[in-house]
């Protein structure tokens, strides 16, 4: 089983990123668990939601508290949020910034293991010409996990893309594009 | 062929409302059950279904108006949640006295206060007494197969009563996870339509429906009604049993996991029960005798059956997910204790009031209950019988 931890900020669609990466491993046979753990709702303010991801139904519906991955929406929560907290030294934390990972490790407290950026932000507007996070994120953490293959992964978004955009066919593209870019561009340290 | 899909709980329930198409739905909005009409919207509009979709005032009035649906010969349902169960109080008695069959969603959430929209069974517990029938499930799929046997249930000639289907509000009302859909011809098909032999707006027989109980009449009705409880036991097995053949999966009044030869037990409702087998799978790898019951069905309330299934345990933990107030504990413990007090002998019982307000409860907590359990099992000291688990101090 794996297990995902979110952090974003409310309006920032973690909870909607958390979704589609239970989306995409269902669409590749997998028994999924995708739920945001709720406080008072307000823009901006911490939020986190969670993945399980197994080949049998998961009973457990407690919160994860020993993640094997741990990716962070908005990188100003690694001054206000302990996001390592129980991160499993063999998974991985991948960060929407624009720096190099070596630079946000002193910031990690002392987390041993892969620590991954992506610049989410520059991808979603080159792309999709808007600052949308959650594709580009959903794409780094499957590319840094490999907890779903490339190609089944590509397929299987395309699929859902046409399916959700069926009345805006000019937006698939762009969100392909987006996920392929940011398969490739996970820096890594 | 069942199809597998994802979603959440309330997506859960409003599909299987939308596969049975029901004549109204009387609704008022509350977190964390406002999905459930959102989506039944949408297939009204859409045109999935011909349901009178009704958008009413509050709470007192969505029951109300569902009331004078099933009173015209009506099949009528709603959902809600918390303080909108609470406002619906007066008519949740009304719905039983008269018999009629409403089914309500309940996405099971913390009564105030402080206030707080997270999930414990404050809300639908406080309604134990009001003369619905309650069924309370783990996950999605649970949620999913009792709402296809609520309306069997309710509107069974020998029940003829109301029925809250509820869920954990948030961890199963929000949580998207696996689940096996049954395809809409095959539900509508085992869920049947509703013809009540009598109801207001019959032309051949029409029926007066609410007068005044005079004393000389009202405590006939009120056994008449304690009868149609009674009678839901054997109704509730016998839809289950169908639906077993029906759809293959298997139903009760709860569920017991590795009881076989269990030492020590939990006894408790919903999500936790399935977070509470991952621990009895552990201590099981380990050689420690350790089960679970899972209450399924809450009203009316299996005690004979609770108490068998206990019978054989040296300690019992009962997890109570609502206070309660009564200052030696919630109602589960209440019930299950007086199941078990005619018992030759009785297992040592304790309860543990947790997870109010959406604290959560861990693999690890339940493992914390069963090593409490063993200690009262080898020394028979049962210590504090009434505590709470999981707050800080």
């Amino acid at each position: 089983m794996i297990e995902v931890r979110w952090h974003g900020r409310g309006g920032q669609g973690a909870k909607t990123a958390s979704q589609l990466l239970a989306d995409a491993a269902f669409q590749s046979g997998k028994f999924v668990q995708s739920f945001p753990e709720y406080g008072p709702e307000r823009s901006g303010a911490p939020i986190t939601a969670y993945n399980r991801i197994s080949d049998t139904r998961c009973p457990v519906h407690s919160n994860i508290y020993d993640p094997d991955y741990v990716v962070v929406v908005d990188e100003t929560l690694l001054e206000s949020v302990d996001v390592t907290a129980g991160l499993k030294a063999e998974g991985a934390i991948i960060i929407n910034s624009a720096k190099d990972p070596a630079e946000l490790k002193p910031l990690l407290k002392g987390y041993t293991g892969r620590v991954c950026t992506i610049d989410a932000r520059r991808i979603s507007i080159d792309c999709l010409g808007a600052y949308f996070p959650n594709t580009p994120m959903l794409a780094a953490v499957v590319a840094a996990s490999g907890m779903i293959d490339r190609t089944t992964f590509l397929e299987e978004m395309e699929d859902s893309y046409r399916h959700k955009f069926a009345r805006k066919p000019q937006v698939i593209e762009g969100n392909l594009k987006c996920l392929r870019i940011a398969m490739d561009e996970v820096k890594e340290a | 062929m069942s199809i597998r899909e994802r979603m959440s709980g309330n997506e859960a329930i409003a599909t299987a409302m939308r596969q049975i198409n029901p004549d109204v739905f009387a609704m008022f909005p509350i977190t964390p059950s406002t999905e459930i009409p959102q989506y039944f919207a949408q297939y009204v509009a859409d045109g999935r279904v011909d349901t009178e979709f009704i958008c009413v005032e509050s709470e007192h009035s969505s029951l109300s108006a569902c009331l004078g649906a099933e009173a015209a010969g009506c099949r009528a349902v709603t959902a809600t949640s918390s303080a909108g169960l609470s406002y619906m109080n007066e008519v949740l008695y009304v719905a039983g006295s008269l018999r009629l069959p409403v089914v309500l969603a309940v996405a099971c959430r913390a009564l105030t206060g402080p206030i707080n929209i997270n999930h414990d069974y404050s809300d639908s517990l406080a309604a134990r007494d009001s003369g619905f029938i309650q069924l309370y499930a783990e996950n999605n799929q649970e949620v999913y197969d009792n709402y296809l046997m609520a309306h069997r249930i309710a509107e069974h000639p020998d029940v003829r009563l109301p029925l809250m289907v509820c869920e954990d509000g948030f961890i199963t009302s929000h949580a998207i996870e696996n689940i096996e859909l049954e395809e809409d011809a095959l539900v509508r098909a085992f869920v049947g339509q509703y013809r009540p032999e009598n109801y207001l707006l019959k032309k051949e027989n029409p029926l007066a429906v609410g007068p005044y109980g005079v004393s000389a009449y009202y405590m006939e009705a009120r056994v008449a009604q304690a009868q149609a409880m009674k009678n839901a036991k054997r109704v509730i097995l016998e839809v289950a049993a169908d639906f077993e053949a029906h759809f293959g999966r298997s139903y009760s009044f709860f569920e017991s996991y590795r009881m076989e030869d269990a030492e020590i037990a939990m006894v408790l409702m919903g999500s936790s029960a399935g977070t509470a087998k991952a621990c009895v799978d552990e201590l099981r790898e380990s050689g420690v005798k350790a089960g679970l019951i899972k209450l399924r069905v809450f009203r009316p309330f299996p005690g004979e059956e609770l108490a068998e299934a206990l019978k054989s345990c040296k300690a019992v933990a009962v997890l109570d997910k609502s206070e309660g107030f009564s200052a030696m504990g919630g109602p589960l413990f209440a019930e299950t204790a007086s199941a078990c007090i005619n018992l030759d002998k009785r297992p040592k019982m304790i309860e543990i009031v947790y997870g109010l307000g959406g604290r959560d409860f861990t693999v690890d907590a339940a493992r914390s209950v069963y090593e409490r359990l063993e200690r009262i099992a080898s020394t028979g000291e049962i210590g504090e019988v009434y505590t709470h688990m999981g707050q800080r101090e």
